[in-house]
Order: structure tokens, then C-alpha cells, then sequence
């Protein structure tokens, strides 16, 4: 088992026009390296030059915002349904 | 399909965060860094061809200031959005110490609240895109707006709702025909579902996700007709409740429009939020010196303002910090409290964000962050018949028979409530 990745459409260009990946567990952060290796340019859309998730970027586990987790650290068990969806919605 | 040539003062869109240009069309994130499209002007054919006479000349809505919004040359969906009363509140002004007090209030409006303004924009322009599908996440209002501005216009609606609003909302959505869909979750989880939809869904305008770019503009006009109300000048301070913060930021941007075209001398205005304790992201932010919003669970019987994760918030704070504004938190119970006094002293009943803003209102005077002198403008965003469960069970004073003595008996007796 690994981890699904949904990819939203402003980041489909580095990933051959897919909805979805599939990567390895581990901390957000070490997910965001394996996105990384095999879709390059993905680390620099979703992270600022800080290292930290852009202000603009809202990251789901399992449907719970990583910021209500552990952020950069929170644990992406095998499984798991990793969702980056853009931030800026509603209201 | 929309382009550039047929809104004749917009530039394209424009990333608020890192500058990047984007042609007309119906996207809200840029694509390099996330951050949200704004429609950009040219603000110079602006001020050569606008005028407080042509303005006042154009017709009693918010398309009177059609020059300064994405106005597509086919024609908008107007059904009578704007143009609300900027009423005096002597009595409340009284009560709190204050000398001038103006409510700006949407309960004219078709569906009683500030959403028909930004409905009317978004669908005018997604229907010149050729949308035939009107969609939103809502806590009720905006709901309220797209099925009404929808059925008007014969455009077909989705609109997708938490499943536990007011029975009001709920109603003044339904009864327009579309397709209602209620969620189990949150306004944030529906947000969230709409957000990705929007990607599945390319024939439906989400007035409020892909279309944002537009529909924020309809706010603009708030600050655009209280200056023109109060006779071509911006006021003191303007009180606004706090949501998305959508609202906030763009009367600000109204204002300093209105200075760029040459229409008023000055934008100096102090803009407060006003936000519930129950769901008060961006007050706590303010409070705590923080540049960015940490999102909340909402629990708040503001249901209107229950939105935990506000995609302005960081830029509410950027406002209000630069205008000498603050964002204000109020207890929960201080919310019907809120609705009691505006009903008592000015003859208004507001929904439950109005209460917000009334009871942060007094919190400010109270602080000191509004002076006796200060001229303020307070936004009373919607309607008390939505949001009649908030109030809890409301008996008459007494239960008579059809009879002159039992009814003197009543009113010669000082019932008291």
C-alpha cells in the first residue's frame, strides 16, 4: 500500500496531466521529497523559500488540514489520501 | 466568450501575491504560487471618462458604477442589487456615546443581503462566458442570491450548503427552483468539496471558486455607495463583519477606487472586522500579532460568519494593521444581544453577523478604538427572518380575548417583557 496523492489542475503540467499519484509514507515533508523525485518542480509550487507549505496551499490528510495536525510533520500513514487543493475559495 | 475587448476598463487578472498576469477568464488562483486573481483596471480611462454625474445619472443599483467593474458589454443580470439606504442611527449613536453613526444596510437587497451584489457581477460575467450552470458553497446568503439571480436569468443552479442551516436559508434558496445539496460538515468541508468540483465540473460557474475573481469585485460597491451617500466623501470608520474577509478588504479597495478615478479627496478610512468568539480566526491573529490565519473549528450561532478557514484572512490583517483598524472578537451571547439593540433603538432587524457587528461596535467605543467625533458607517450585511432560531421561542406580550377590557387591562397594566 502506498499513499494517493490528488493533484489539482494548476499542478496536472508536472504530472503528464494526472488527477493522481501514487507515493511512499512517511512525514508530509519526506512525501513532498518523494513527489519531488518523480515530478520535478512540484517541492517549489507547494513550498515557499522558507520551506514552509505556501500561505496559499491547504494540505489534507485523510480530510483533516494539516494544520490542524502537525504541518511539515504530520505522519501519512500507508493508505493514506493526501489532498492539495488550492486555498483560496468561498466566503 | 468574454475577452478583454468587451470589459472595456479591465486589464486581465492579476496575482495579488506574486504580480503575474492573467487574461480574462474564469480562474481564480494563479497558477505559479497559489495566490488569488484580481481583476486589474486601467485606472487612467477610468478617471478621464467616470464622474459623480454620470454615476448619478446611471440607474438606482450597483451597475451605476458599472465603469469600475467587470462589466461585460452583452449585458449584466440585474435584478435590483445595490442602491441600499445609508440610514442616520441617532438612537443608537445616543446610547453609545457616539455623535454620527450611519447604518449601510442590505436588507433591500432582492434576497435581503450583501450577496446579491457579488452575485450579480459573477453570473453577469459567467453568463458571457457562456456558463449555463450557476454554482456556490454557502452558509446561506450567497445561496439565497445564486438561485434567485439563476431562476432570473434562466440559468440553471447547484448550490451546495452545510446541512444545518437556519430554516430561512434553507427555504429562500429552495423555493427558486435549482438544485439544493445539503452536506454533513462543516462550511469549511463544503468549501473544500466545491474547491475540487470546480476541477470536475468545467461547466459550472462557482460564483465564489472560479468566478471568484469577479464576485469579490461586487463588494467594491459597499464603499462605493456609502462615499457617494454621504455626498462624495469617505467616512471616519467603517465597521464590517468578518467571513471570508472578502468584504473587508474590498470596501477598502472601494474607497481608494473612488480617490484613484478622482471621485473623492481622500480614502483615509478605519476599517475594524467584527467576527463571533465561536469562529474567530482572524481576530485571534490580529490579537496575537500573527501575519497568517491559524483556521479554526467553527461553533458560533453566527452561522453566517462560520467559516473557519477565511481565504482573505491574511489579508484583512494586512488592511486593518495598515489603516489603524482592528478585528475584533465578541462573546457569543453578545450576538442576539446585538440584534435586540439595533431592533430597539433603530426599528432594524438584522440577522445574526449584524449582531456582530453591532456588539463590536460597542466593544470598540467601549475601548476607545472609536472616538465620540469619529464618523462611522456600520455594515448591516443581512436580514433578522433568516436567522429567526437564533432568537429561540418569541411570545406575543399577552394572549387576549377580542375584548376592550382585557386588552386595556393589558397595555394600563405595564406588562413588562
Amino acid at each position: 500500500m502506498t499513499v494517493t496523492v490528488k493533484i489539482p489542475t494548476q499542478l496536472r503540467s508536472l504530472t503528464e496531466g494526472a488527477p493522481e499519484v501514487q507515493t511512499s509514507a512517511g512525514r508530509l515533508g519526506e512525501v513532498i521529497e518523494a513527489l519531488e523525485e518523480r515530478h520535478p518542480g512540484l517541492r517549489q509550487r507547494l513550498l515557499d523559500e522558507a520551506g514552509g507549505l505556501r500561505r496559499f496551499v491547504n494540505v489534507y490528510v485523510n480530510d483533516e488540514d494539516v494544520r490542524f495536525l502537525d504541518g511539515l510533520s504530520t505522519e501519512v500513514p500507508q493508505g493514506a489520501r493526501l489532498s492539495i487543493i488550492p486555498a483560496v475559495a468561498g466566503g | 466568450m468574454l475577452s478583454n475587448h468587451h470589459v472595456k476598463y479591465v486589464i486581465g487578472l492579476r496575482c495579488k501575491e506574486c504580480g503575474s498576469d492573467y487574461p480574462i477568464a474564469p480562474q481564480h488562483v494563479c497558477e505559479l504560487c497559489f495566490g488569488p486573481l484580481e481583476v486589474f483596471y486601467d485606472y487612467d480611462a477610468i478617471a478621464a471618462e467616470v464622474s459623480r454625474e454620470t454615476i448619478a445619472e446611471g440607474p438606482q443599483t450597483l451597475w451605476r458604477y458599472g465603469t469600475l467593474l467587470p462589466k461585460p458589454s452583452e449585458g449584466v443580470i440585474d435584478i435590483g442589487a445595490g442602491w441600499g439606504k445609508l440610514r442616520p442611527a441617532p438612537r443608537l449613536a445616543a446610547e453609545l456615546g457616539l455623535r454620527k453613526l450611519w447604518l449601510k444596510s442590505e436588507a433591500g437587497n432582492p434576497t435581503h443581503s450583501f450577496k446579491d451584489r457579488v452575485v450579480t457581477v459573477a453570473l453577469s460575467v459567467a453568463r458571457s462566458f457562456g456558463y449555463r450552470v450557476a454554482a456556490c458553497a454557502s452558509t446561506g446568503n450567497l445561496a439565497n442570491a445564486v438561485a434567485a439571480h439563476a431562476a432570473a436569468s434562466g440559468m440553471e443552479s447547484v448550490v451546495f450548503i452545510p446541512h444545518d442551516l437556519e430554516a430561512g436559508k434553507v427555504a429562500g434558496t429552495v423555493v427558486y427552483g435549482g438544485k439544493v445539496l445539503a452536506v454533513r460538515g462543516s462550511y469549511d468541508e463544503v468549501n473544500r468539496l466545491c474547491a475540487e468540483l470546480v476541477a470536475e465540473t468545467e461547466d459550472w460557474a462557482f460564483v465564489n471558486v472560479n468566478l471568484r475573481p469577479f464576485y469579490s469585485e461586487g463588494s467594491k460597491t459597499v464603499g462605493f455607495e456609502i462615499a457617494e451617500q454621504l455626498g462624495w466623501r469617505a467616512p471616519d470608520v467603517v465597521v464590517a463583519p468578518v467571513a471570508s474577509g472578502s468584504l473587508l478588504t474590498k470596501v477598502a479597495k472601494g474607497f481608494r477606487e473612488f480617490q484613484r478615478t478622482g471621485l473623492i479627496d481622500s480614502a483615509d478610512v478605519t476599517i475594524h472586522g467584527a467576527q463571533a468568539a465561536g469562529c474567530s480566526p482572524v481576530a485571534n491573529a490580529f490579537a496575537a500579532g500573527a501575519e497568517d490565519v491559524q483556521p479554526v473549528k467553527p461553533n458560533t450561532v453566527a452561522k453566517s460568519l462560520a467559516i473557519g478557514d477565511p481565504a482573505d484572512g491574511y489579508y484583512v490583517l494586512k488592511e486593518v494593521r495598515e489603516n489603524g483598524g482592528r478585528v475584533v472578537a465578541v462573546p457569543e451571547e453578545d450576538v442576539v444581544a446585538g440584534i435586540r439593540l439595533l431592533a430597539r433603538t433603530e426599528g432594524l432587524f438584522t440577522e445574526t453577523a449584524g449582531g456582530v457587528t453591532v456588539s463590536a461596535l460597542e466593544s470598540l467605543v467601549r475601548e476607545g478604538a472609536i472616538g465620540p467625533d469619529d464618523e462611522t458607517v456600520i455594515l448591516i450585511t443581512g436580514i433578522g427572518l433568516k436567522t429567526l432560531e437564533a432568537l429561540g421561542p418569541q411570545e406575543p406580550t399577552a394572549l387576549i380575548d377580542a375584548d376592550v377590557e382585557a386588552a386595556q387591562a393589558i397595555v394600563t397594566g405595564g406588562v413588562s417583557q
